[in-house]
């Protein structure tokens, strides 16, 4: 059978993927043509482009694989011609392809109104990676950019121009609100207020009438009057299907476009399908990826003698857009005598929620949710599946109050036909049973073996609950384990270590686990022998249990070399010392740069140079900073009452006693840790793991702050502490998190899992509701008496220094293959081949 | 899963000169070869030094352990885990790695190239 695809979107490839999967091989000759240069790629998630993805990362299958599964691929060819009496489809290029079956793919073009001015430089539009790479040309010359629609594209589109570092930039929407779809005026009220807090300015009701200017574009004006001076346009009005070529060859097309198809997505001609968004299916262009990928598998399913048939899809969508949820389900914007809705609006926190009862109360019929939409997918599953409703149904976007709410029980009263992953239409039982039958015992070996969760992402939650529930049906007791070498988890581990007198990583996988250990508990092993014993963490048998950063002493870079972060307590340092830093860094020419925890970090340094810079940084006075390690980094200061006009206490010699005092304790995850000299809190003490602010009357202690990704405030646990006191808090509170917390669990990660909350926490520390304080000050004190630089201890130890070396049968020679480039007057590493 | 015949086997250093449960980088001709010793069960793998991933010369200084009966290392850049035997990406990648094999005689490691 020949089969001929025009159009290599996603759709096209989607049904190239099924044809393979499904088709016996050699039992059809697949050709396919697309216009643009690149084989099919991520349309979904091109504005991931500007966030740093390159097009490879977003292409969806090699050039390769087309060529590995036989089929025939010519890119930068369109199709120009179709002969539907001799079956032949003609190229740009002159290529003549005969087909027994035609597929046409040939998706949607931008919607371009017809606006005086649209030529002129400067305007854009938003479909293609072509497109993106002109806009990011032109984004520096632009200082205002503004987006014509206010539909979803439109704030992709003004997302991706937020992230080209446009200063300012507009939306201007035709219709009184945004997203008229898919939300109604409420929800869009919400959206654009939390819109207009990231900077972008939200036009509605504004009918753009000329684009100005001489060449290139300088202002728009609307037909009320009002004008706009802009830098850039992109136009994101809407799509419009590519049914040229079907309508030159004769097939049927829509009065408004789009080729007319069948249930089976058969066109006017027996032998031709159109499948995507040139398709008109029951008077309706389907404008999201997955009823296009529906449309495929009938296709498909038809040439392999099936008799599957298009139904219609379900237009619920969930998205992130910019950093705002939005999602609708089932009929967003139903009324009438026959519905009550139930609506939540929070102005204050941005969130809005609708959902439309059917007037007995017993169907849930739809919704909006703007702002949080963390309940989407259980409300799909109910609308869809039309689940029974609780009691009080507003529960249903309010959350269970007063009582235990049961996130599990949701997914349990889901039909084993709920549709959970709706980009590759997989059901809940097809999930439940890769889990029971296959064996996939985690999202991602469910991910590999279904395919479930691999389009959008956005049923991932979902496929989580449904690999718990149905592991807890078959009656397996679901443990939060370490990995398949340790059937504990680690605080379990913790103790049996401890009980156990357990002292090597070899003795840990004999006694307590199986198998030879991975990277995620050979790390867990060694840092909770770390925290337990206080020995050199190199020491024989355990330095390969260590994470390779462990393992060396140092920060693995780019390019295979190493850095080099020498502790400066409190980020106090004398002239003598910082000249010495100075002097290695130019003897072993190495880029220096001050860190965000007021120490210095030297780049650049092969491994076999390590202990020679270190011995030479050690007989200065320094040692080791453990920046690589899961461990205490900086105790930050600000330079508190010794210089400070508005200084209470001394802040950075309080700094150093705590950094000197923890210095080297192995952890969960890093500690980090400030202390501010009066409530301007110049240090940040708030957002550290433990956090020290001097009070007129002695100093208030905060406890799991955190910065990066999730940055979190960290929570008073105790006021007006005097110095001894608040140490003796730090000691509980520190070995508790180490004894508790899962591996790579930083402290508010810890508390946020808790319990009880920082109340629960306070009442262990201060009022010692465990009866472990004493133990666990004990505990710390042995670590902190047993406390060695590991830099001197491996530069004194022959075998450990014999590691340091890139050959192990050419110990002198180094890494041949690093590489840097010239950096203002430094160096940097090469950018990864 | 090395062919026996076609390589040559060139020494490359002492038992002792490779870490308990690690590995050590070989230079063989102008080659980076990544040598590992299960100690514990006195397994001996080698592979290419080089990560396919962002080609880094890496693969060495991993940690190793194993997924079911299958021997693995971790490259200590992004912890793509390879298997010893095969080669393959476990981590369900296309990128693999080339193996080779390893004969200890004494004290003294072979590798076969």
């Amino acid at each position: 059978m020949r089969i001929v695809i025009i159009g290599n979107g996603m759709v096209g490839y989607k049904c190239c993927e099924k044809m393979v999967a499904r088709m016996a091989p050699g039992s059809m000759e697949i050709t396919v043509f697309g216009e643009e240069s690149r084989p099919a790629y991520d349309r979904v998630h091109l504005s991931a482009y500007f966030a740093g993805k390159t097009a490879e990362d977003l292409t969806l299958a090699t050039a390769d694989w087309y060529a590995e599964n036989g089929i025939t691929l010519y890119l930068s060819d369109p199709v120009t011609r179709i002969d539907r009496e001799v079956r032949m489809v003609y190229s740009h290029q002159g290529l003549a392809v005969p087909y027994d079956y035609l597929v046409l793919a040939t998706g949607s073009s931008a919607f371009v109104p017809a606006i005086p001015g649209v030529e002129k430089e400067g305007v854009f539009i938003y479909r293609t990676i072509e497109d993106l790479e002109l806009m990011t040309r032109w984004a520096p010359k632009a200082k205002t950019a503004a987006v014509i629609g206010g539909g979803l594209l439109g704030l992709e589109a003004a997302k991706a121009l937020i992230d080209l570092g446009i200063k300012s930039t507009h939306v201007i929407e035709f219709a009184p609100r945004l997203m008229p779809r898919q939300i109604d005026e409420a929800g869009a009220g919400i959206l654009k207020a939390k819109l207009e807090l990231l900077g972008l300015s939200i036009h509605t009701n504004k009918n753009t009438t000329a684009i100005e200017g001489g060449e290139h574009i300088e202002a728009m004006s609307f037909s009320d009057g009002d004008r706009l001076k802009t830098d850039m346009l992109v136009i994101s009005a809407g799509i419009k299907p590519r049914d040229e070529l079907a309508r030159a060859s004769g097939l049927a097309t829509g009065s408004r476009g789009g080729i007319i198809v069948n249930e089976h997505m058969l066109t006017s001609d027996q032998n031709i399908f159109a499948i995507g968004e040139c398709a008109l299916y029951n008077g309706m262009i389907y404008g999201l990826v997955a009823p296009g990928y529906e449309m495929a598998e009938v296709v498909v399913n038809r040439l392999t003698g099936g008799d599957k048939s298009f139904t219609g899809f379900d237009m619920s969508t969930k998205l992130k857009l910019i950093g705002t949820d939005v999602a609708s389900f089932g009929d967003p914007f139903i009324s009438g005598e026959e519905v009550k809705t139930i609506v939540m609006e929070d102005g204050y926190k941005g969130v809005y929620k609708r959902i439309n009862i059917s007037r007995d109360g017993k169907e849930l019929l739809g919704g909006i949710l703007v702002g949080d939409a963390a309940a989407y997918n259980m409300l799909l599953q109910t609308c869809k599946n039309k689940l029974v409703l609780p009691p009080n149904v507003e529960d249903l976007i309010l959350g269970a109050r007063g009582g235990e709410g049961d996130a599990g029980a949701g997914v349990a009263a889901l039909p084993d036909e709920a549709l959970i992953c709706s980009c590759e239409s997989i059901s809940k039982g097809a999930i439940c049973s890769s889990v029971t039958d296959g064996g996939c015992e985690t999202v991602e070996a469910i991910k590999k073996c279904t395919k479930a969760g691999t389009g959008c992402g956005g049923c991932i939650p979902m496929i989580k609950d449904l690999v718990n529930h149905s592991l807890k049906a078959q009656g397996k007791y679901i443990r939060n384990v370490l990995c398949e070498h340790f059937q504990y988890s680690r605080q379990e581990l913790f103790d049996l270590i401890r009980i156990h007198d357990i002292r090597s990583m070899d003795a840990a996988l004999d006694k307590l686990g199986s198998g030879h250990g991975c990277e995620t508990c050979k790390p867990a092993v060694a840092s909770i022998l770390a925290s337990l014993w206080g020995e050199m963490i190199l020491k024989k048998g355990n330095a390969t249990a260590q994470d390779s950063n462990d393992r060396f002493l140092a920060n693995i870079q780019k390019g295979g070399t190493y850095s080099v972060v020498p502790r400066i307590p409190g980020g106090e340092i004398s002239p003598d010392k910082l000249i010495v830093i100075g002097q290695v860094a130019k003897k072993y020419n190495l880029y220096t740069k001050i860190t965000g925890g007021q120490r210095i970090d030297l780049f650049g340094a092969h491994l076999s140079d390590l202990p020679s810079i270190w011995e030479e940084l050690i007989e200065a006075g320094f040692e080791s900073g453990h920046a690589y390690g899961k461990a205490l980094r900086t105790v930050k200061s600000c330079v508190g009452s010794t210089w400070c006009r508005f200084g209470l206490h001394d802040s950075v010699s309080y700094a150093i006693r705590v950094e000197e005092r923890y210095r080297g304790l192995r952890a969960p995850h890093k500690i980090k840790s400030a202390v501010s000299g009066c409530i301007r809190e110049c240090a940040e003490a708030q957002s550290k793991d433990f956090g020290i602010i001097a009070t007129e009357k002695g100093w208030n202690l905060y406890v799991c702050g955190n910065g990066g990704s999730k940055p979190q405030h960290a929570l008073l646990l105790a006021n007006d502490l005097d110095s001894e006191t608040c140490i003796k808090y730090i000691d509980r509170f520190l070995m508790f998190y180490i004894r508790t917390a899962d591996p790579l669990a930083r402290t508010a990660t810890w508390l946020n899992k808790m319990e009880g909350g920082i109340d629960y926490l306070r009442n262990v520390i201060i009022n010692d509701s465990l009866g472990m304080c004493e133990q666990w000050e004990a505990e710390m004190q042995l670590l902190v008496d047993s406390y060695e630089c590991e830099w001197k201890a491996a530069v004194e130890n022959p075998e450990i220094r014999k590691r340091f070396s890139h050959f192990v049968n050419a110990p002198e020679e180094k890494d041949p293959t690093v590489q840097f480039e010239a950096l203002r007057s430094q160096k940097r590493a090469a950018e990864w081949k | 899963m090395y062919q026996e015949n076609s390589s040559s086997w060139t020494f490359a250093c002492y038992t002792h000169d490779v870490p308990e449960n690690g590995g050590v980088c070989v230079k063989v001709n102008e080659q980076q070869i990544a040598l590992f010793h299960f100690t514990r069960i006195d397994a001996w793998y080698a592979t290419q030094n080089q990560c396919p991933h962002r080609r880094q010369m890496a693969l060495s200084r991993g940690m190793i352990g194993t997924q079911g009966e299958i021997p693995k290392v971790a490259c200590p850049f992004h912890k793509k885990t390879f298997s010893l035997e095969t080669g393959e990406c476990l981590n369900g990648d296309e990128c693999s790695i080339e193996t080779y094999g390893v004969k200890v005689e004494g004290d003294k490691v072979f590798i076969g190239i």
